[in-house]
């Protein structure tokens, strides 16, 4: 399993990703500069936190357009596994490989603080390890991170079992308290229907070392490095 | 020459005539402007350059002292600790989102010439009272937030207070921290004759022009017309640029980075090229890449556009430096060459504009020599005729909510404090600390300064927030190794004002000499005293008790400190852990009132005698819990600062999730009992440890003839001391969580 960490001009979170793949995870690890056209045979491509060109105009806008994408597109669209973390998130939404967008928090201020998720989905390459419902730990780092999407895009998400992880509080109910940032249905992260590019706020890169306060972000990385292959192939 | 062009420039008419002198002729427009600003104040330290050099600078570990962009200073396993603190209080006070901002994308640079990766960010604040100072808090929080963000740096700590005194001035201080490998380590030096001189970056408008004299004169009514000097951050710029100089660093073709911060290319080159004896430099503005027309000379030696660096490239490899900037999308462009002739020249093209020696710009300032005089001491406090404590909760309740005292979250959530992934102690508690990926070292970081203190007593006030930095590093289970300081002051040309930092830097190099602390870097900020603006809004608010000014500062020398545990997982928070531990205070209590917190809430006082302060006994109290936490018997510990214990005591709950039942305190005569709750003696700690711990702490603190006593038993869901007080944790978070209103 190679794991590729895209690079975008303003992106901030590649450093740690690739800390966690390289140095806790043990994996094969490169970088994907934005001007790549190639993506060097990774099996899954990781969108980083940051605020790629400076996220002036509305964040991800620009970076669609980098060349890399164009190939990440390709890839996806091919059953490659593309995990959006962050600003990665608000990229593929801006690149139409998941629906919704991401607005401004509800409070309208950047918000970094710790918060629980319910993990909906265990059936993907990134959730395999986690338990049916269970209940992770995890930061967030982010002043756009309220899932937004229409009323039919919502309800067709949910029907399909796209929600992969909810804001819920410490012992896993999915209340308005525990919602961070005004997302609609506590969204935290999505799939897209076929199942291979994943979308979430919150960075399971921050939480992958008990040093850094928890090691529930470690699971996803560890699905997808340990179980992606069977869970792609069954 | 016209008195009205020297106020431009920000020259007295003595100071020209010494550059006349020196020149042997009258110097031309632009000549005028570029000493104009390095001989401002904000660049020159001409008033506090002699009372400096009193701070010890030197010691075992440090491999830069004052000088350089930032302080260096050896951590260990071949790395190197940069850092270093600076104000933007002017900016801030005129268009604090901007000025916030930039001061931030300012140090970061300072860093970042070092060769160093900055690692983290701290703020130090302070505003005059909410709700009338929110534009300036809001504006300098989102400012922080939005420049640390953006550039993906985690901004993991500082202080915020609040005070009348800072209700026209407010100051912000930002330090920043950064990690180098020994070898690595840079100085901005332009070595090697005839080595280019590349600028990358932004390209250079007209923003900021005058911003270093505008730092050194007082606010005035008109000071808002000085928007244009300051200047606008582009953080994604910076993060490009930081990204580019770490290329750099795998390249032996830069001999050195310098940051253009005040006083742009002018004061860049000048000092750079002043570093290195003898040697001088040409600058062609022609060549500067802008974003402007029409531009003159003058405009771009002064300009101070942000995000950019001065590059000292070796002959013949400009290419390859070009190419790892056009990697990243920036401009670069060689604007001129090192010489030997000591000279700063600057040539238009083919024309020469203005021709001035390196060391008349750099050191020609003629040192002011200000007079310090005393100013009638402060309101005493009659301790015997403050009331008797009534109601302890109360008390307690209201000091928690009291804006200086209460939590920071509602702030630090708003700055990213995590990435980097190194974040190991986060904002909060005592110090921050971050772990040196890669070992187990771990770096603790501070800020600190009581103003209160130092404007009752600026000698001890100076000392007490070196201990009190120190008490922070060590809560963390750290030893304190090195001071950044970032000096803020009123008008020195007033006696009473100039008394006080020569009184604080007394104090200072004290502090820091007896606990062996070398001040490695550090920043002046005089001025701070503005002249309310009178007239509709009715009679200017005074802000100082004791009339100092019209609306002077405190004196604030706010104290950044690191220190260092060589294994990061013995560190220590400042929350309970277990319920069942035992609850000590480590050091002694006395009937330490003065300029307390609880004395301004309470009985609207600021008078009396600072804290007490004996270093031995502060040393003695440090090594304590330093050995303790070192052999493992601790679970927590905190500082005992602003509130005194019982606030201390809360925080310790509130911060942990758990409890803490005690008996009464009966304290002897002649200690009162409000003084034993909420007194701010000096050298005390709050510790939890296990049962099994006890006789080991017992013996270690009687060998280091340190009082350690008893507090209570951890646990349970309230604070309580016996018949005095009783409190949920809820009833303390919501007093205290009141997010800064």
């Amino acid at each position: 399993m190679k794991f590729g960490v895209v690079v975008f001009p303003g992106t901030w979170s590649d450093r740690d990703c690739g800390w966690v793949i390289d140095q806790v995870l043990g994996a094969e690890l490169t970088y994907l500069w934005h001007k790549d056209t190639d993506l060097k045979g990774c099996d899954c491509v990781i969108l980083p936190g940051g605020f790629a060109y400076g996220d002036y105009l509305r964040t991800g806008a620009i970076a669609r357009f980098a060349p890399v994408m164009e190939k990440i597109g390709e890839f996806a669209d091919r059953g490659g596994l593309v995990w959006g973390i962050c600003n990665g998130f608000q990229v593929l939404c801006e690149a139409g490989l998941l629906p919704g967008a991401l607005i401004r928090n509800a409070s309208l201020e950047f918000r970094c603080e710790w918060t629980n998720l319910v993990v909906e989905r265990t059936d993907l390459p990134f959730t395999s390890k986690c338990g049916e419902r269970e209940v992770l730990h995890a930061p967030i780092a982010h002043g756009e991170g309220s899932y937004f999407a229409d009323p039919a895009t919502l309800s067709r998400l949910e029907q399909r079992g796209q929600v992969v992880f909810r804001y819920c509080d410490a012992t896993g109910r999915v209340v308005p308290g525990a919602n961070p940032n005004g997302s609609l249905h506590n969204i935290a992260g999505i799939v897209n229907a076929r199942g291979n590019v994943l979308g979430m706020m919150p960075h399971p890169e921050r939480c992958s070392e008990t040093e850094l306060g928890g090691t529930d972000g470690l699971k996803l990385f560890r699905s997808v490095a340990e179980n992606a292959l069977q869970v792609l192939v069954s | 020459m016209d008195e009205r062009r020297l106020r431009e420039v920000a020259l007295t008419p003595d100071e020209y005539k010494v550059i006349v002198e020196r020149l042997r002729r009258a110097p031309n427009e632009v000549e005028l402007g570029m000493l104009g600003v390095l001989w401002s104040e904000h660049c020159s330290y001409k008033s506090s350059k002699p009372l400096l050099r009193r701070l010890p600078s030197s010691g075992p570990g440090v491999l830069q002292g004052p000088g350089e962009n930032a302080g260096a200073i050896t951590i260990g396993e071949g790395w190197a600790a940069v850092f270093k603190i600076e104000s933007h209080n002017h900016p801030s006070a005129i268009e604090p989102y901007q000025g916030a901002a930039t001061g931030v994308g300012g140090i970061i640079r300072d860093v970042i010439a070092m060769g160093a990766r900055p690692i983290a960010l701290l703020d130090s604040l302070r505003f005059g009272p909410l709700p009338e100072s929110s534009r300036h808090f809001e504006g300098v929080v989102a400012g922080i937030g939005g420049y640390g963000n953006c550039i993906g740096i985690p901004t993991v700590g500082g202080e915020i207070y609040f005070d009348e005194c800072y209700t026209n001035n407010p100051l912000v201080n930002a330090m920043c921290v950064g990690l180098v490998r020994t070898d690595e380590l840079m100085r901005a030096r332009a070595e090697g004759t005839g080595n280019s001189l590349m600028l990358v970056g932004a390209d250079t408008g007209r923003d900021g022009i005058h911003g270093a004299s505008f730092a050194s004169v007082e606010l005035d009514d008109n000071s808002s017309q000085r928007r244009p000097a300051v200047q606008v951050g582009n953080p994604f710029l910076e993060k490009c640029l930081l990204e580019a100089c770490m290329d750099l660093s795998h390249t032996d073709a830069v001999v050195a980075i310098q940051d253009l911060g005040a006083a742009g290319l002018t004061s860049a080159v000048a000092e750079c090229a002043g570093r290195v004896e003898g040697a001088g430099a040409v600058i062609d503005v022609a060549q500067v890449p802008r974003r402007e027309r029409g531009m003159t000379p003058y405009e771009v030696m002064l300009s101070e556009s942000q995000e950019r660096m001065l590059v000292v490239v070796q002959r013949g490899r400009e290419r390859e430096v070009e190419s790892i900037f056009n990697a990243w999308d920036l401009t670069s462009a060689v604007i001129g060459q090192v010489t030997d002739d000591g000279l700063l020249t600057v040539v238009d093209g083919s024309d020469q504009v203005g021709r001035l020696p390196i060391t008349l710009l750099t050191d020609g300032a003629p040192v002011r020599r200000l007079v310090g005089i005393a100013p009638d001491p402060p309101f005493g406090l009659e301790i015997d005729a403050l009331p008797p404590l009534a109601d302890a909760g109360g008390t307690l309740l209201r000091l928690l909510a009291s804006p200086n005292l209460s939590s920071r979250r509602g702030v630090f959530r708003r700055y990213d404090h995590m990435v980097g992934d190194a974040t190991i102690v986060p904002p909060g508690g005592d110090a921050a600390m971050l772990r040196v990926k890669g070992t187990k070292l771990g770096l603790a970081m501070t800020t600190d300064c009581n103003a209160r203190y130092c404007h009752l007593d600026p000698h001890l006030g100076a000392q007490l927030a070196v201990a009190e930095a120190a008490r922070n590093i060590v809560a963390t289970g750290a030893r304190p190794l090195a001071v950044t300081d970032c000096l803020n002051f009123a008008n020195p040309d007033r006696p009473e004002v100039y008394w006080e930092l020569e009184e604080t830097i007394a104090g200072l190099a004290y502090a820091c000499r007896t606990m062996e602390l070398p001040v490695v870097s550090g920043n002046v900020s005089l001025y701070n005293e503005s002249f309310p603006t009178r007239g509709e809004g009715g009679p200017a608010q005074s802000a100082r008790p004791d009339g100092v000014g019209q609306s002077a500062i405190y004196p604030t020398p706010v104290v950044g400190m690191i220190g260092l545990i060589d294994d990061y997982s013995k560190r220590l928070g400042a929350g309970l852990r277990a319920e069942g531990d035992f609850v000590l205070m480590i050091g002694s209590t006395h009937n330490d009132l003065g300029g307390t917190e609880y004395l301004k809430v309470e009985h609207g006082h600021v008078a009396g005698r600072p804290p007490a302060l004996d270093l031995t006994r502060e040393q003695a109290v440090n090594r304590v819990v330093l050995a303790a936490a070192q052999s493992g018997y601790l679970h927590s510990a905190h500082d005992c600062a602003e509130g005194g214990m019982l606030v201390a005591l809360a925080e310790c709950c509130l911060l942990g999730g758990i409890g803490v039942r005690c008996p009464a305190v009966r304290p002897e005569a002649p200690l009162r009992l409000d003084a034993a709750f909420f007194g701010e003696s000096q050298s005390r700690f709050i510790v939890s440890v296990t049962s099994r711990a006890m006789p080991e702490m017992q013996s270690l603190a009687r060998r280091h003839n340190v009082e350690l006593s008893l507090l209570g038993l951890a646990g349970g869901d309230t604070l309580e001391f016996e018949g005095q007080l009783k409190l949920t944790l809820a009833e303390l978070r919501q007093a205290w969580d009141v997010l800064v209103p």
